[in-house]
């Protein structure tokens, strides 16, 4: 078998790069819901200020998909290889735009003691980590039982961020002074939610990779 | 479909160079033979036109029809066949006569005498060959004076001016530079619009970029054919796709 020895390198590079991007994404929702657990504004404000780091990557995965893509005029499953690389990679910069809107939650909550419990959310939130990576990991293996298994995570998601909203919802026509508190909280919830989202966008690239038409797994 | 290929065999000698080959080809499109060398593709090219005869030990069997006429019929005349189907090579190969008399060879052979007729046909098939701009002053000079992909082209109107139905390209830009190439390309897109057009092309972004229909040959069989678009996208065959990604062999 010949391989094209300078068009493989640059895929292991892309490879490597949305890994790194995967973890550092998952490391800020996992950062995020920790500062929100302990109300850390200053461990919110590290989450912030490192997402440029998280946006430079996806600016490397674009210019070395554009290199790849110029240099080695790559087609078919090749070709989407890079397809996909650079929509992961604007899904996980959303990702991390996402964690960020979740620490600036904790950054205006100000270190005020919460009124209302947070509820499931880190267990909502420990899904939807485990779906960045195995978005990730669906990828790299090019696997498409992993890539489904996104849909099936995100169903299971969208039902327990339902029922955390009527939760937050009920309690806030109990306790209207909680009002303003609440509703940070249910955007949090809405936050995570379009997390596994993205993470379901993923798994929705991955099967166009492999098979080469479009599935529609976030319905 | 203009041509049909039903269970075509071709040997050379002993050597079994296309094996059960079942083709057709539409009209007024390009298709593209594409695969590794001595896949076989130039040599189903050149059965088309029937340029195999001349070969010693070519031996051929199976059908290849011609709007429903078997171009190997005896009936069916090798000249007859030639006017109808008109082929441009992989090196420009003008006469060493001038530009005019180069394209006016073959409706003369045909029995075209009237200088106005030969006039008008000579700048009918220059100017389909996008030559005519570049060339119409100087039509008495040498065909060898012009540049390579120039000549490639005064060789495609040398091939139109006896108005055939059908052009076979053999790696037709594969000896010419980038621009002469584009050039080239640029025309075939434009004369499928009135011909039908089979290329053999080495260069599979070649084939991606201006045909319709794409077949990949490997071992004298006919591995894939597809619209080009689905070929070069997702091809049904693992081996398709390893010939086109680079990584076959």
């Amino acid at each position: 078998m010949v391989t094209r020895r300078e068009f493989d390198i640059g895929l292991e590079q892309l490879r490597n790069m949305l890994v790194e991007m995967g973890t550092k994404v998952e490391r800020a929702l996992a950062d995020a819901m920790n500062a929100l657990e302990t109300l850390d504004t200053e461990a919110a404000r590290a989450i912030v200020k490192d997402d440029p780091n998280i946006n430079r990557i996806e600016e490397n995965i674009s210019d070395l998909g554009a290199k790849l893509i110029a240099t080695q005029q790559p087609v078919a499953k090749d070709l989407r290889r890079i397809l996909v690389a650079l929509k992961i990679s604007s899904d996980l910069e959303r990702m991390g735009d996402l964690s960020v809107d979740i620490a600036k939650v904790v950054i205006r909550l100000d270190g005020q003691p919460l009124l209302k419990s947070i509820g499931e959310l880190p267990q909502i939130a420990f899904i939807v980590r485990t779906m960045i990576m195995e978005s990730i990991q669906s990828y790299i293996d090019e696997n498409v039982d992993l890539a489904y298994k996104m849909a099936k995570d995100d169903d299971q998601v969208d039902a327990m961020y339902s029922q955390f909203l009527r939760e937050t919802f009920t309690y806030m026509a109990e306790q209207p002074k909680s009002v303003a508190q609440t509703m940070h909280l249910s955007f949090v919830g809405r936050y995570i939610e379009r997390i596994a989202d993205h993470a379901t966008n993923i798994g929705e690239s991955v099967v166009f990779l492999v098979v080469g038409k479009r599935p529609d797994l976030n319905q | 479909m203009i041509i049909e290929i039903e269970k075509l065999h071709l040997f050379y000698t002993e050597f079994h160079a296309l094996k059960d080959v079942n083709l057709s080809i539409p009209e007024k499109s390009v298709t593209a033979f594409i695969g590794p060398s001595g896949c076989g593709k130039s040599t189903l090219l050149r059965t088309l036109n029937r340029m195999n005869d001349t070969i010693p030990g070519v031996r051929i069997e199976g059908k290849v029809e011609l709007q429903g006429k078997d171009i190997y019929s005896s009936e069916l005349e090798v000249e007859y066949l030639r006017k109808r189907v008109g082929m441009v090579f992989q090196q420009p190969n003008p006469f060493p006569k001038s530009i005019y008399d180069n394209v006016a060879y073959g409706p003369r052979l045909h029995g075209v005498g009237k200088k106005s007729e030969l006039d008008a046909i000579v700048e009918k098939s220059l100017r389909s060959a996008s030559l005519w701009n570049e060339v119409k002053d100087v039509l008495k000079k040498s065909a060898w004076s012009l540049s390579g992909g120039q000549q490639q082209r005064l060789c495609i109107a040398r091939a139109l001016a006896i108005e055939p139905e059908i052009l076979l390209m053999d790696e037709s830009t594969s000896a010419l530079d980038p621009i002469s190439t584009t050039k080239i390309e640029e025309l075939t897109r434009e004369l499928c619009r009135n011909y039908t057009i089979v290329m053999v092309t080495h260069n599979m972004h070649q084939a991606a970029r201006i045909s319709d229909r794409t077949v990949f040959f490997l071992n004298g069989e006919v591995v894939e054919s597809a619209d080009t678009q689905m070929l070069f996208s997702n091809p049904v065959d693992q081996r398709t796709e390893d010939y086109i990604s680079g990584r076959f062999g």
